[in-house]
């Protein structure tokens, strides 16, 4: 186990530094110096050249490199052209909307779909348990942002139960505001992302139902719903889980759209500004920070699978 | 538990179902799209309509903030979708392909890091990739997003390929084609396509769907097709402001779109029932 976990750390910053190679070849040796993003448009050739200087764009690439992976190594994303302020500490500011609408999201996505996932598939041959399924091939085909434009229309304009949009300037200082702001964002996010999770669930718990264990356990006289209990709900929860890491990067990506739905000042929003301003370092913070949140929930997602599965631990890998 | 005697034709009959309902969704698109190429109700840029009028016998679904015709809109919005859909799933495809073949006959160093890179690229989320792609050129435009998104499906089909690939390659029949004197080209034209195709092309069809929806997302996002193109994306992100006293500019384009996602899963459900014979036997 230890040494499995040791290997999948070093494929984790692996997969980290090809990211940031990746990140480093796009931004840098596409056409437009940085620089010119920095001065704007009008500006003399020695303001450039400072700008140039100031920025180390002028370095030969192979120094730029090593000095983005040192800045990298300490943690520096530099500060924003725009702002002057560090990146880092807006991206700390933008994760305390953006990681809360995620969790929340993914939480109750999970207290949706598990159940009815369970549900679908257990009684699979009855009329409930097809209406489950095809609500969730309904929900799967929904496009993310377009479930918030109609949640919007239905519950603050029509209905004016909720703020359309917006988050309060004083944050989590102001408690109530900032939780109803967040209520049909989570909604959105968590109803599309229940539909697919509901999918993995009913398979997973579809092929328990058919498998010889179960057989076993009902033939040595539990009851069906014991033996789902005791021996099928934790088998099934292996495939589940491997799906679980991929899901909650989807849900962290559906939120940097629902963001723009309803106007939350969250990462989505700090990179489309960032693209709009070709801030390069907000850009580049934003994809390195989510890119490493990905990788986090992947790693984590693979380790629960093993603590859960015994029978993986003992595979040559 | 029922038996697979009567369990089988229900479950064909079922699988036709969704195939056909599948096939009439995602070919009422196509012909919308392939229609808007020589005729559209009016011109896109034609604002001879009264402001935010509800849909009526002279404009089918309404007209825009500016006077423009919906239906034509929707129409090019259908064609635009279907490019992107073709564009990024024919990149994603053949980046894909050549790749994920290359690592299945590969040596096993070589494989290896293959595998790890797509595993990781997949990780790098589709959309993060488009919107990279995006941020870096300087203008965005069809042809950007459609490569950003090809790209960003390419590691996707790499994978798949390479897998299946292998399996194909396990067969008794590519070692008899090997000792007969087959050339590795051959093989791969005659023996590994042919098998690889069915289930690439079912997965191809869910991959479709994913492209179509990442660039509605960009183009809600800003980061699309520049305005002269109706995007339905874009249609949203249009309609969005006006959604209390225009709400069919919103609901129609979505629709749109969610009838093209789940048409294109339906068609793809349907002929993996058809062409897998473990799940077409139960």
């Amino acid at each position: 186990m230890v040494r499995y976990m040791l290997r999948r750390l070093v494929i984790l910053l692996l997969s980290l530094f090809i990211a940031a190679v990746v990140l480093f070849v796009l931004l840098r040796l596409l056409p437009g110096d940085p620089a010119n993003a920095l001065v704007g448009v009008g500006a003399t050739p020695e303001q450039i050249a400072a700008a140039q200087a100031q920025l180390g764009s002028d370095q030969p690439l192979s120094l730029q490199f090593l000095t983005y992976l040192g800045d990298l190594a300490r943690f520096d994303l530099g500060n924003s052209f725009v702002s002057r302020s560090s990146v880092l500490d807006e991206i700390s500011r933008r994760l305390s909307v953006t990681l809360p609408l995620t969790l929340a999201s993914f939480v109750l996505a999970l207290v949706i779909a598990i159940p009815f996932g369970i549900l679908a598939a257990v009684k699979a041959d009855r009329w409930y348990g097809l209406l489950l399924s095809v609500i969730s091939q309904i929900g799967i085909a929904v496009p993310v942002f377009w479930l918030g434009i109609l949640l919007v229309y239905e519950f603050s304009l029509n209905l004016r139960l909720l703020p359309s949009g917006g988050f309060p300037l004083r944050g989590y200082a102001d408690p109530g505001r900032a939780i109803e702001s967040m209520v049909l964002p989570v909604l959105t996010i968590a109803i599309v992302m229940s539909a697919s999770l509901m999918r993995y669930v009913r398979a997973a718990t579809l092929e328990v139902l058919g498998s010889d264990f179960l057989r076993t356990a009902r033939a040595l006289g539990e009851s069906h719903t014991g033996a789902l209990m005791r021996h099928g709900l934790r088998n099934a929860a292996v495939p589940v889980v491997s799906v679980l890491g991929i899901e909650l990067s989807t849900t962290f990506l559906g939120a940097v759209v629902v963001e723009q739905v309803f106007s939350l000042p969250g990462m989505g929003s700090m990179l489309l500004l960032g693209i709009q301003q070709r801030d390069y370092p907000n850009i580049q913070g934003v994809l390195i920070v989510s890119t490493l949140l990905v990788l986090l929930t992947g790693f984590l997602a693979d380790i629960l699978q093993r603590v859960l599965d015994p029978r993986l631990r003992k595979e040559a890998r | 538990m029922s038996t697979a005697s009567t369990a089988l034709p229900s479950r064909r009959r079922r699988g036709n179902a969704t195939f056909w309902l599948g096939l009439i969704l995602v070919g009422g698109i196509v012909l919308a799209g392939v229609v808007s190429f020589f005729w559209t109700p009016y011109a896109l840029s034609d604002m001879a309509g009264g402001r935010l009028e509800a849909p009526s016998a002279a404009h089918w679904a309404g007209t825009d903030r500016l006077g423009r015709d919906l239906f034509t809109q929707l129409m090019i919005g259908a064609r635009i979708a279907l490019i992107v859909g073709c564009g990024a799933v024919g990149i994603g495809a053949v980046i894909g392909v050549a790749t994920g073949i290359l690592a299945a006959f590969a040596t096993r160093f070589l494989d290896d890091a293959l595998a790890a890179f797509f595993d990781i690229l997949i990780a790098f989320p589709t959309l993060l990739i488009a919107m990279l792609v995006v941020a870096a050129r300087e203008e965005a435009s069809l042809g950007t997003a459609i490569l950003a998104l090809g790209i960003g499906l390419s590691p996707i089909v790499g994978r798949i390929t390479r897998i299946l690939t292998k399996q194909v390659l396990g067969q008794d029949y590519i070692t008899a084609a090997r000792v007969s004197g087959t050339s590795w080209g051959a093989i791969v034209y005659w023996h590994i396509l042919p098998n690889i195709v069915p289930f690439l092309g079912v997965n191809l069809a869910l991959q479709f769907g994913l492209a179509v929806m990442a660039e509605a997302s960009l183009s809600y996002l800003g980061l699309g097709a520049p305005p002269p193109n109706a995007s339905w994306g874009r249609m949203l992100q249009e309609a969005q402001g006006t959604v209390y006293t225009a709400p069919w500019g919103a609901i129609l384009p979505g629709l749109a779109l969610f009838a093209l996602v789940i048409g294109i899963n339906l068609l793809a459900d349907g002929l993996r029932d058809r062409f897998d014979p473990a799940r077409r036997d139960g």
